[in-house]
């Protein structure tokens, strides 16, 4: 029941910041809308997204709301369907991105001396090796590498940034009063670590979810845009490899290339605006003023 | 001294991380992707290039991976990166001369210019808390920072180039032009350079813009800054000499860090505008599977961004004493 109680107040919480903060609700609602076309994309898409039945390189029309491809392709039905793979890679990418940050972050400032020193000096290595290009030499090799292997690749390439900033995080709170109040009561390490150390560091760590989500996402996307993820499933990046290989811009087919990358920038905007607002819980002085609101208090 | 020695031994041990990482990554490859490449060109290639090619990848060797390893070190130390495949037989390191200029240019110049312009916006943002500025950069560019790279470059081609025909769509210069220093083609080269960079600009300016202003917000705050004030200082002085100057540090270590991410933006403008880069090249190693040419590449650019982290450190170490007593 105790454990209960923390949880009703956090949900009470995020409520109260979600009516607040314009930039969090945002973000949440757009956030909600791609789920639910993740989840359901036939209640939205009107046609089979691979489906070449329908006259080649037609613009705006009411029956095709972006348009068709130059095979023939209905594009809007191809964007609903291809939201369910960016939403899937930023989720799990993130997720487990997340997992290892806090992992490796927190094991390095919790446990201090050398293994400290030599988990900070792996995290920063990582950090500093530009991931990208990374990323494509590995791909290159695995050639049309599965969703799974790019998740692999994102997350082993992702997680050291989060690391880096949730070790500064920890180290600060390491010698607080309460900390060392719950070591002399004798309690066990990983109640000292998940009851006294996380919570108060929650925002940080959602931060960092939403941070390597949008990594994934971006980073997903360009790969298969370039051709190094399976070229036929169905998801934004692929759209763009396919609109660019058949020159959609210089044919008059804009819609089909400037669609898909509108799609990838709501849904990371979605996700930056959240980060953005979960910084601004973490650190007060960051959050929007008006300038009437400073005329008040006179500065 | 010391902060020197650290950050020079840092700087050795990511040298060696990514020299190591180099050299397994197409060893743990599964299916071993460099033999498919050799039978694609066995017949096309001289024999004894072949025979390179196989020592390093370690296929058909007798060597040992220790003894494969020591030696791939040191031909790379001695800039012996092997022979490309698509250029046969050019070597790599010919190649990457060829391409390294442009990415210089089109790269460095539009980084320089997004962290001065971004800091500059970011601190009269933060400056006039609350004003026109402050309210309209901050959520415009963490939109904009949503934007893949590579689609925004779509985007300026679509509009500036092939619908506006403010300039040209494709390439480093004109494939027609007379590639020699003279005025037209100085011209050319920036004509061709200008959307490129333009795309890299926007959507890196955001990063220094941001973290500039969050900065400052601290800052400003600071007592020597209201001291500065008392002492009835002009504004634009406090402004840029007290408060931006602080800001800025953490800015440049930012900077740093955030070098390795404009770069990978920088690979995918390239490779959308087909500017004769080292983003391009790469990309095209990939889709011509010249393994060789790739993991040079690779190679490069990790150690250019590692040099360029090492000096933003000791800039940083020369202009901030705390760094240098911290560590």
């Amino acid at each position: 029941m105790t454990l209960l109680r923390p949880l009703g107040r956090a949900a009470r919480g995020s409520l109260t910041f979600l009516r607040r903060d314009k930039k969090a609700a945002a973000g949440s609602i757009i956030l909600f809308v791609l789920l639910v076309i993740t989840a359901f994309p036939n209640w939205f898409a009107p046609d089979d997204p691979a489906a070449e039945i329908y006259k080649p390189g037609v613009g705006l029309s009411f029956s095709h709301l972006l348009g068709t491809t130059s095979f023939g392709q209905d594009v809007f039905s191809q964007l609903i369907v291809g939201t369910r793979q960016s939403v899937l890679i930023a989720l799990i990418v993130g997720f487990f991105c997340t997992v290892l940050s806090v992992g490796i972050g927190i094991t390095a400032a919790y446990s201090g001396g050398l293994v400290d020193d030599s988990l900070s000096l792996f995290t920063d290595v990582v950090l500093v090796i530009p991931t990208f290009p990374l990323i494509i030499v590995i791909t290159a090799y695995l050639k049309n590498a599965s969703f799974w292997l790019i998740v692999l690749v994102l997350v082993v390439t992702g997680w050291s940034y989060g690391a880096r900033q949730l070790r500064v995080q920890a180290l600060s709170l390491r010698n607080r009063d309460y900390l060392l109040a719950a070591k002399a009561r004798g309690e066990s390490r990983w109640y000292v670590i998940g009851v006294e150390l996380i919570p108060p560091m929650t925002s940080l760590i959602v931060a960092n979810f939403l941070g390597a989500a949008l990594y994934a996402v971006l980073a997903a996307s360009a790969l298969q845009f370039v051709g190094l993820g399976n070229i036929n499933t169905e998801s934004w990046g692929t759209m763009l490899y396919w609109a660019q290989n058949n020159e959609a811009l210089a044919t008059g087919l804009p819609l089909w290339a400037l669609a898909p990358g509108i799609a990838i920038a709501v849904l990371g905007s979605a996700l930056a605006l959240l980060n953005y607002a979960f910084d601004e819980v973490s650190n007060p002085a960051l959050r929007p003023v008006s300038s009437r609101a400073l005329k008040k208090v006179g500065a | 001294m010391r902060f020197l020695a650290r950050r020079l031994g840092f700087l050795l041990v990511a040298l060696w991380a990514a020299l190591t990482v180099n050299f397994f990554i197409p060893r743990l490859m599964p299916g071993n992707p460099a033999e498919s490449m050799m039978a694609t060109f066995r017949g096309r290639v001289n024999p004894s290039a072949l025979h390179a090619l196989e020592a390093a990848f370690g296929i058909n060797s007798h060597q040992s991976l220790v003894s494969a390893y020591f030696q791939y070190v040191n031909n790379t130390l001695h800039g012996n990166l092997g022979i490309s495949i698509s250029y046969f037989p050019i070597p790599v390191s010919t190649m990457i001369m060829r391409a390294l200029p442009w990415s210089l240019g089109l790269v460095g110049v539009s980084t320089v210019l997004g962290f001065i312009l971004g800091t500059g916006l970011g601190a009269v943002a933060a400056w006039r808390r609350g004003g026109a500025l402050d309210s309209v950069l901050p959520p415009t560019f963490i939109v904009i920072s949503a934007f893949p790279y590579f689609w925004v470059g779509l985007l300026s081609i679509w509009l500036f180039a092939l619908t506006l025909k403010w300039f040209p769509i494709l390439g480093g210069y004109t494939e027609t032009a007379n590639p020699t220093w003279n005025w037209t083609f100085i011209v050319d080269v920036l004509q061709h350079a200008v959307l490129p960079a333009f795309t890299i600009l926007i959507t890196s300016i955001g990063g220094w813009i941001l973290t500039m202003r969050n900065n400052m917000i601290t800052v400003v705050a600071e007592d020597y800054v209201k001291m500065a004030r008392a002492k009835g200082l002009k504004p634009r002085r406090i402004l840029w000499q007290y408060a931006g100057r602080n800001a800025m540090l953490p800015n440049l270590t930012g900077f740093a860090m955030s070098l390795g991410f404009v770069i990978s933006g920088a690979i995918l403008v390239e490779y959308v505008f087909n500017y004769p880069g080292l983003g391009f090249m790469l990309l095209q190693a990939v889709q011509n599977e010249d393994y060789p040419l790739m993991q040079s590449l690779f190679l490069l650019i990790t150690v250019a961004v590692l040099l360029a982290i090492f000096v933003s450190d000791i800039v940083t170490a020369v202009l901030d004493p705390r760094t240098r007593i911290r560590s």
